[in-house]
């Protein structure tokens, strides 16, 4: 997962060849480059686009939310970058016309102008009423809670470093990897097992932190299927750049047949490693803290949920593709993975890690 | 048994002896220069203290940031360690902020300000110079962090319920609140120190509003910081006593709330903020109308707005909180607020370039970092607004986007306006006009540099990159903007090396300056390069406002007698005599303020873990308090001229 150095020259001089014939990556984002930094935005927006597509971006909206603070962004964005040109156009111009010159004449001593003052006071006091008043109105409709009786109660708890999602309306449990329809609001209440989280999925809405003592809620509908990224965005201790999780917003009819597989216990091991996996964890300290529907369930709830964990997209919160070796390279080595995980690295064989990693692979 | 001769062994003992007394007398002399500037209450000298303490830090806290920059040059690097990246960003964040921001204005307050008033020191030289102490010890004490490989690792902002000793067991956050308990105390110290000496060393006929518009931030921003740093200071100590006394300020589980902290964090935080711009600001309102050739346009407004801005800055710290979930209507009402901010703000950018309007420009260096100044704060400004909308920070809150504002706020406004300011000002304390060719280089270096690191960070924000993450995924397609914000922080090291030579050959050969070399308007240019001791050889009497263009910038008003206040006996402010007519008393030399600082720093170092310790520190600073109560500040005999 992780490159060295060497790696960087290399995407550096892809970048640079690359530069010449790509172009700005975000319509709305870069407006008010121009000027001074005209070379900087220009091999910015290029080396920009050597990324992209953008799977975490806030200007890419895809929920009733994430669309009305996009088209406030915009609205402002407007806004700045005309009072950008027009205030930075001034400057220099005066900068131009002022500028010393061998016979000009003493400058005449001016000391102030009254309605010039009234005048930069107003506009631009002008110019904040316009922003400030879609500003409130969408405060009053981002902020209050949800009067939608119909909307999809998510229960999110975030731990030091992953998330829990439970659904009360269907007494499910899982972890990391949150499961909507498409159309239908989400009420997503959030909780914190221990320090200050911030819950953020960027196409589906704005930040909400999750604090201790209290209960937060963000609410939102999807506008599109598809798999969207999340990540804690405050500041939660030594794994909180490791702290992922995804959004999969499916059609109703998916998400169901989601839910109904989701409800069953584990399904058996078909393989012969897997069977042997199955023994692994059951018998090793995995189930200290996690449970395995039909297998074993935790002494303590501290690890995510493994149930169905077959079917999940990522390993350790929304870091690692899952599949087999990953998963035996999570498992043998976990703090390298992740640096301060709470989850101990396991003594295991070669072969131990490979059924294990089976067992919990077959359990889609 | 000895079988030398006794006459032997003593010629050889006498000759010891007069090779040390050798060595002392050639000693000596440095020695008592640096005695001298250990024990100096010269505000001069402490402003070079301060600027040398300030310039360390910075340098320090810079290479800091640069291993940030690499280590975020692509995704999913393992260069640095994911706890020491989380130990250098706090360090990056509290040393600028602390240690190298804080002593940098303090040492621009310290070399300015009373020559602006046409003092000859501040109220209270020796606080002043205990405040440097402070200031020193408390960085040094953050530092010893280092070695013991503890650093803090909370982030500057330190958020509980992460920093209390259950998630934070190591040392590194009683660090983190001690130095700043510590370096606190200077700094309020400070703030009384230049509140008293404005309101009450001015020369006669200085009124508030011929007062020279840094003078005037300075006084504004002294006021901020007797009113921003004492809640701050009660967080500390909440925070001190909750990791280390088993108390539950800030503990969720007992029935507090941890969103306390973030309160008492930003209703200083903020404050802190203008704290910083506002005397870049007043170095701008000094630098651009000399440069123009023409007094600053609308000073009443620029000083009102100024007010302003530190008024309704106090009424805005939560939007730094607009995600912990307050609800609609406190959201709306610091919205609205911090909005408000972006009016004062705007009036001093429109006062500035109307003072430029029929001037007559001349781009020296200093000019060019304040015109760079008022160019890059825009640019700050208007980010700010768009996350001064509570729906539109939700999405840029704890990303880069916030990180490039911040940085356009604090490099542009604030390393800007000390740029231009440490051009303007360092002919008059040194007497040696710094190369304006150099200058140039590093203003131009500096000003690319700074715009290809942060200006992409507008971007990689918008597009998912979250802050205080020691990595990200490559899946964020974000390695391009990440590798160009890299390339910039490396140009911006390179941006530093004209100044360094600049400073180098200046201070070796540079050519001479002279009272006045800019032919700029306020008291502090009437008087030698570098000053005398005591400022002033004759106190000046004020006039009017810009004492020193009065005679020559409007001649015909000159003539027709068409002035304030020229009485019979007023001195004409811009002719300081060579010698003093009569001898000027100044305050002496004193160790106390040393031994008190040392005191606290020792009691400090107890508050790691060992209440011995501290009660040693509490003795000396004890023994400093007395001596230095009891010392007289002008000695019998020391001091005169």
């Amino acid at each position: 997962m992780y490159r060295t150095p060497t790696d960087i020259s290399n995407r550096a001089l892809a970048a640079l060849t690359g530069l010449a014939a790509r172009r700005a990556p975000v319509s709305g984002g870069g407006g008010s480059c121009v000027e001074i930094a005209a070379v900087v935005a220009a091999l910015a927006a290029g080396l920009g686009a050597c990324g992209g597509p953008y799977p975490q971006s806030a200007v890419h909206p895809a929920s009733d939310m994430a669309v009305k603070l996009d088209d406030l962004f915009d609205q402002i964005l407007w806004w700045a970058t005309g009072v950008f040109v027009v205030v930075q156009g001034i400057l220099f111009y005066t900068l131009f016309r002022f500028r010393e010159k061998q016979a000009r004449r003493r400058p005449r001593e001016f000391h102030g102008h009254t309605l010039l003052e009234i005048g930069w006071t107003l506009v631009p006091a002008l110019i904040l009423v316009a922003i400030a008043v879609p500003t409130i109105r969408v405060i009053f409709e981002v902020d209050r809670p949800t009067t939608d009786e119909n909307a999809l109660v998510v229960e999110v708890e975030a731990r030091r470093w992953w998330w829990e999602f439970s659904y009360p309306e269907y007494d499910l449990v899982t972890a990391n990897e949150m499961h909507i329809p498409v159309g239908r609001t989400i009420d997503v209440r959030m909780r914190s097992a221990d320090v200050l989280h911030s819950f953020w999925v960027p196409r589906l809405g704005g930040k909400r932190d999750v604090v201790p003592g209290r209960e937060n809620h963000i609410w939102f509908k999807a506008d599109s299927t598809g798999v969207f990224l999340g990540q804690c965005a405050e500041f939660c201790g030594v794994a909180h750049a490791l702290m992922g999780f995804r959004v999969i917003v499916q059609d109703p009819s998916e998400f169901q047949e989601w839910v109904g597989a989701s409800l069953l216990d584990a399904p058996r091991p078909t393989s012969a490693d897997g069977r042997a996996g199955a023994g692994v964890f059951a018998t090793s300290a995995c189930v200290g803290c996690h449970t395995v529907r039909g297998v074993a369930t935790a002494q303590q709830g501290f690890g995510p949920d493994l149930t169905h964990f077959g079917s999940r997209l990522t390993i350790g919160a929304g870091i690692l593709e899952n599949n087999v070796d990953n998963l035996v390279t999570w498992l043998d080595s976990t703090q390298h993975v992740k640096p301060g995980a709470l989850m101990p690295e396991v003594e295991m064989s070669e072969e131990q890690l490979r059924q294990l990693a089976r067992f919990l692979l077959e359990m889609r | 048994m000895n079988s030398q001769p006794a006459g032997d062994r003593s010629e050889r003992l006498d000759g010891l002896i007069a090779r040390a007394r050798a060595l002392g007398q050639a000693w000596k002399p440095r020695l008592a220069v640096v005695a001298d500037w250990m024990t100096t209450v010269d505000h001069k000298k402490i402003a070079i203290l301060y600027f040398l303490s300030g310039m360390t830090f910075l340098l320090i806290a810079g290479m800091e940031g640069q291993l940030i920059r690499v280590q975020l040059a692509q995704s999913e690097l393992r260069i640095l360690d994911p706890n020491l990246y989380n130990q250098l960003f706090t360090m990056h964040g509290t040393t600028m902020v602390f240690f190298a921001g804080m002593p940098l204005i303090i040492a621009y307050f310290n070399f300015v300000v009373p020559l602006q008033i046409g003092a000859r020191d501040v109220a209270f030289p020796r606080l002043n110079m205990f405040s440097w102490w402070l200031a020193v010890f408390g960085g040094l004490f953050l530092y010893a962090s280092v070695p013991l490989g503890s650093m803090p690792d909370g982030g500057w902002f330190a958020y509980t319920p992460l920093t209390n000793r259950e998630y934070s067991p190591g040392r590194g956050m009683d660090f983190y609140v001690l130095a700043l308990l510590l370096a606190g105390v200077g700094t309020i110290a400070g703030g009384v120190n230049f509140v008293v000496t404005i309101l009450n060393l001015r020369a006669p006929g200085m009124t508030f509003m011929r007062l020279p518009l840094f003078t005037w931030m300075a006084l504004v921003v002294s006021i901020l910081i007797l009113l921003a740093f004492p809640p701050f200071t009660v967080g500390l100590l909440f925070l001190l006593f909750d990791r280390n006394f088993g108390t539950h300020f800030f503990d969720a589980a007992a029935g507090a709330d941890p969103l306390l902290w973030q309160h008492l964090f930003w209703v200083f935080g903020h404050p802190e903020v203008y704290i910083l711009v506002l005397p870049a600001f007043g170095i701008a309102s000094e630098v651009i109308p000399t440069f123009s050739r023409k007094g600053l346009f609308g000073y009443p407004v620029v000083v009102f707005s100024g007010v302003l801005i530190a008024f309704l800055g106090f009424g805005v710290w939560a939007h730094h909180m607009f995600a912990v979930g307050m609800g609609p209507l406190a959201n709306s009402v610091f919205a609205g607020a911090t909005m408000l901010i972006a009016v004062p703000t705007g009036i001093k950018i429109f006062n500035w370039i109307a003072t430029m309007w029929g001037g007559k420009l001349r781009f020296t260096t200093p000019m060019l970092w304040a015109i760079g100044l008022v160019s890059m704060f825009i640019i700050g400004g208007l980010s700010g607004v768009m996350h001064a909308s509570p729906p539109t920070d939700l999405q840029q809150t704890d990303t880069y986007f916030i990180v490039a504002h911040f940085h356009y706020v604090l490099i542009g406004g604030l390393v800007f306006g000390l740029f231009a300011g440490l051009y303007y000002w360092f002919p008059k304390a040194t007497g040696k006009m710094l190369s304006d060719k150099l200058g140039k280089w590093h203003f131009w270096l500096t000003l690319a540099a700074f715009n290809i690191t942060f200006f992409p960070m507008h971007f990689s924000g918008l597009l998912g990159m979250p802050r205080r993450t020691f990595t990200y995924p490559s899946e964020l397609g974000l390695d391009g903007f990440n590798l160009v914000s890299t390339i910039g922080a490396g140009l911006f090291t390179v941006a530093f090396v004209p100044l360094i030579v600049n400073l180098w050959k200046t201070l070796r050969n540079g050519e001479p300056a002279g009272a006045n070399p800019w032919g700029a308007p306020t008291l502090e240019w009437s008087t030698g390069s570098p000053p005398p001791h005591y400022n002033f050889a004759v106190v000046p009497r004020v006039q009017r406002r810009d004492p020193l263009w009065h005679p020559w910038i409007r001649p015909e008003e000159e003539e027709a007698g068409d002035h304030e206040d020229a009485g019979p006996g007023g001195v004409e402010p811009r002719l300081q005599p060579e010698v003093a007519p009569e001898p000027v008393v100044m305050p002496s030399n004193s160790w106390w303020p040393m031994v008190m600082s040392i005191g606290m720093l020792i009691a400090t170092v107890g508050g790691l873990g060992s209440l011995e310790t501290t009660l040693v520190g509490a003795a000396i600073t004890l023994v400093g308090l007395f001596g230095w109560a009891f010392e007289p500040a002008f000695r019998d005999g020391a001091g005169h001229l």
